[in-house]
């Protein structure tokens, strides 16, 4: 094991973990901040989404000993970025979860996909989201939910 | 209307109606103690219930600061009941929604399934069954709030009136539940309430926002798997990677070696196996440990799943009768029906894994007289007395919380609770300490109870009129129910109901009509998967029917509601529907796209819908769906609408090139999302518009009738693209 020093939502965050340990487990399990979910474990679902240095990023892929002082940003602090609350109520507004478990990842996505493009397409959609399930469907009103936070943001 | 539920038609379960096979062999599995008992204790639905006077405190608590927290007798994964059972009871209470909250409650007879009469979702049921049940104990509450305020007044109830969780009384005289709950409470309950008319309700048949929609978007819900309590361990299973195989030797040495692993010992299974767990303090060192175990398993006497030749077999099978569903007028005159008037056809359906995005997970700590579960369970009676069966305790020892749960699907509905039992095994092992029970992805799509794989072999005969006159079907695939305390009930002449339900009862007419079955024995544990035998009964209806609207030269909406029976109104008001809502679209299509429809009901539910398809990349773009649906009253307009226009997207998951669980040498030749790919955002519709047909009629189901409906109609379209029939699934490159 070792001891790493993370940024984490703006704070400063030690851990002694193995090398190996995915960023995915340090947060939930070290750090107890469970909003960002396991789905899949091989970055094929998106429900691990953070953002690690400003990039939307599977953290169930990136061994805690890569990150450095890249900062972390995950759900349960995106609410505190302009974009991010945006989203976040866009998403309650259209009503838009069902199961809610992938949520956290298709949130994720989508701030980083509105901090990168202020007026989606369609098509910029489908490629920023194109890699997070909803098992139970919630796609177009999670289109929906992103022209909303859009509009807002304008 | 007869109601169609997962449990097709409630009634009584015989004594005689237990086959002494069924008993011998539910004894014979390691889950004997548990089916008979379950058996003896269940009283399976009766047409109407014996009326019940629920305690209204099990159900409501009104608190001081005027909160009113709302038990919900089910479990919540998706469809959104947490809120709109609680919309039941506030309207009819006359509760302000604001103050409204909503709680999961735990495992207790209270909360069984008024019909089911054991603690469920499923079968699209839960409105459907406890309308009633929560609009009668809100109406309680109100009554006994209004005679409290009454009592305190000194006058007459009928002088007072109750709005917004506030008795208003005579002189100006007003007082909130909150300050009324006390005394009311210490009121007797009382046995008739008048309901609401629909005119009066002011929550039902209003569009009303989730009540777990804000936590679920700051990441603050807890699920099951976010469980965490104090000195709690995470234990992970290596599975037999054969249904019902067992470790000749286990060399847990390296695994043992981790910094932080607990244990490893051997559990069994409930196919009659042996599993290996291993404890851990925490996911990652578990999994470590778990890679590292070397494990030399035994394979003899096991029969290894292959779906090459499952193919050849159910073929085969489908090409002889099997045992009979329905048989009406003379199927002889088949033969005589020359060539150029018949469809032959065959159909294939491959297994599909549910993999709700949770991963399955069980929390027990067993403290030797008692024990404390904590799981997402849309079976919490049965999963309770596994538990307490594996721990050797009463069922009313294990107390049973219910967790919030990241979709199902059917698949945390076990009926061997087979998930529950591990942990159980588990925690017994480890007295005194939580141990929460996960199983990886991997483990899920690998492990079992799957949608079975079918094949349907049909004849038609088509009349000089073109319209079907005689129809021959044979259904082969494992019974889901065969060996569960439900096949008594639901398993009749050898036929399992789940495997014919939407042919046997189809809504068109066939004047000579044969159904049957055959039902293998296959090593591979199945499964109902949402919505069940439609999903596969739906899509070879609609594709046929559509044929023959085709041969016949007719439209397909036309044709539709010239076979439909003259009593199938609830269907013929969606295919209208449909039809009125979709048709400026589908006369205006682009360049390069096709329009298909498919209607089906489904747990009393008619659904129909219409498609706007192209071909990109070689697989289907679902531009445009417009669905029309009669549930009867719709509770929640805005949840009913984004399950119909969800279950849809989750419908097309039987489309998807990567959408099949396969064998080899017995095991799934799949093993996460890259292998069995659930539709992303760019393989679902892009715009599903819903509309929903005004009813006031009683409440069926939301949860399953959307998703029948949607590949059958992709497909239809595609042949008006391709000219081809698409018979097998899933879709592969077109």
């Amino acid at each position: 094991v070792q001891t790493y020093k993370l940024m984490v939502n703006g704070e400063t965050r030690e851990v002694t973990v193995d090398p190996g340990t995915p960023l995915l487990w340090v947060l939930r399990e070290d750090l107890k901040m469970t909003g960002t979910k396991y789905g899949c474990g091989i970055s094929a679902c998106g429900a691990c989404t953070v953002h690690l240095g400003g990039v939307a990023t599977r953290s169930c892929v990136v061994p805690v000993s890569l990150i450095g002082d890249r900062p972390i940003v995950t759900i349960e602090a995106i609410g505190q970025d302009r974009v991010g609350r945006a989203v976040q109520d866009a998403w309650v507004a259209e009503d838009v979860v069902q199961c809610g478990y992938c949520q956290s990842g298709q949130i994720m996505s989508a701030v980083a996909l509105l901090k990168s493009r202020q007026k989606p397409t369609d098509a910029d959609i489908e490629e920023s989201m194109g890699g997070n399930i909803c098992r139970c469907g919630t796609y177009v009103r999670i289109r929906k939910a992103i022209k909303a936070a859009s509009q807002q943001l304008a | 209307m007869k109601e169609k539920t997962m449990f097709t038609t409630p009634r009584f379960a015989s004594e005689s109606g237990l086959s002494r096979r069924s008993f011998l062999r539910v004894s014979a599995t390691a889950a004997g103690g548990l089916m008979v008992s379950l058996y003896l204790d269940w009283r399976l639905p009766a047409e109407t219930p014996p009326a019940k006077i629920y305690p209204p405190d099990a159900f409501v608590h009104i608190q001081r600061d005027g909160t009113i927290v709302i038990q919900v007798n089910r479990l919540e994964f998706g469809q959104g009941v947490q809120t709109s059972l609680p919309m039941l009871l506030a309207d009819e209470m006359d509760a302000d929604w604001k103050q409204v909250e909503a709680e999961l409650a735990p495992a207790a007879d209270v909360y069984k399934d008024p019909l089911f009469g054991i603690q469920m979702v499923g079968g699209s049921g839960s409105i459907a069954h406890s309308f009633q049940q929560y609009r009668e104990l809100g109406a309680r509450v109100r009554a006994m709030l209004l005679a409290a305020a009454a009592q305190q007044w000194q006058v007459p109830t009928s002088q007072c009136r109750t709005e917004a969780s506030v008795v208003y009384g005579p002189g100006g005289r007003s007082a909130r539940y909150a300050e009324l709950a006390d005394s009311a409470a210490r009121l007797p309950v009382p046995e008739n309430v008048p309901l609401k008319n629909a005119p009066q309700f002011k929550l039902i048949g209003k569009g009303t926002r989730r009540l777990d929609g804000r936590p679920k978007c700051d990441g603050s819900l807890k699920f099951g798997l976010d469980l965490d309590l104090p000195g709690m361990k995470v234990a992970l299973v290596a599975h037999p990677p054969l249904f019902g195989a067992s470790p000749k030797s286990v060399d847990d040495r390296a695994a043992r070696s981790i910094p932080g692993v607990m244990d490893a010992f051997e559990i069994p299974t409930v196919k009659g196996g042996t599993a290996v767990v291993v404890v851990a303090d925490k996911f990652w060192t578990a999994k470590q440990a778990r890679d590292r175990l070397a494990i030399d398993w035994n394979f003899s006497g096991v029969e290894p799943a292959d779906t090459a030749q499952l193919r050849a077999k159910y073929r085969d099978l489908a090409r002889t009768p099997g045992s009979v569903a329905l048989t009406r007028g003379d199927l002889s005159m088949l033969d005589t029906i020359t060539a150029a008037n018949r469809i032959d056809a065959e159909y294939e359906f491959p297994y599909l894994a549910h993999t709700p995005m949770e991963p399955l997970n069980t929390t027990v700590r067993f403290d030797g007289d008692r024990a404390e579960v904590w799981a997402g369970s849309q079976f919490q009676t049965v999963d309770q007395i596994a538990i307490a069966e594996t721990l050797g305790l009463k069922p009313e020892q294990v107390i049973f919380h219910t967790e919030m749960a990241g979709g199902g699907f059917g698949r945390r509905a076990t009926p061997d609770s087979h998930v529950q039992r591990e942990a159980a095994a588990t925690a017994k092992h480890c007295k005194g300490i939580p141990v929460k029970l996960i199983w990886t992805r991997e483990d899920d799509v690998q492990g079992g109870y799957y949608r079975p794989m079918h094949a349907h072999r049909i004849e038609i005969g088509i009349g000089g009129d073109g319209m079907p006159v005689a129809w021959r079907h044979v259904i082969v695939g494992q019974s889901i129910l065969a060996g569960t305390p439900f096949a008594a009930i639901l398993v009749k002449n050898g036929v399992d109901e789940t495997a014919v339900e939407g042919v046997v009862d189809t809504a068109y007419v066939i004047p000579n009509f044969s159904v049957s079955a055959h039902h293998p024995t296959v090593n591979v544990p199945v499964l109902w998967w949402r919505s069940v035998g439609h999903t596969h009964t739906a899509f070879v209806m609609e594709t046929l029917v559509d044929e023959l609207a085709t041969r016949a030269g007719t439209d397909f909406i036309v044709y539709r509601q010239k076979l439909l029976k003259p009593d199938a109104k609830k269907l013929r008001g969606v295919i209208d529907l449909v039809d009125q809502k979709s048709s400026p679209w589908r006369n205006h299509l682009p360049e390069g796209h096709a329009s298909g429809v498919a209607f089906h009901e489904s747990f009393g539910t008619t659904v129909g819908c219409a498609v706007d398809v192209s071909i990109e990349n070689k697989r289907p773009k679902i531009h445009r769906v417009t669905v029309a649906l009669d549930c009867g009253t719709a509770v929640n307009p805005l949840t009913v609408e984004s399950q119909f226009q969800a279950g849809v997207s989750f419908g097309v998951s039987q489309l998807m090139a990567k959408g099949a669980i396969t064998f080899a040498n017995g095991r799934a030749q799949q093993n996460n999302f890259d292998g069995y790919t659930p539709p992303y955002i760019i393989d679902a519709p892009v715009a599903v518009d819903v509309h929903i047909v005004p009813s006031t009629e009683k409440p069926s189901g939301c949860g399953e009738p959307s998703v029948p409906v949607i590949s059958p109609a992709v497909v239809n379209a595609l042949f008006q693209l391709t000219g081809k029939r698409y018979r097998s699934l899933p879709l592969l490159s077109l």
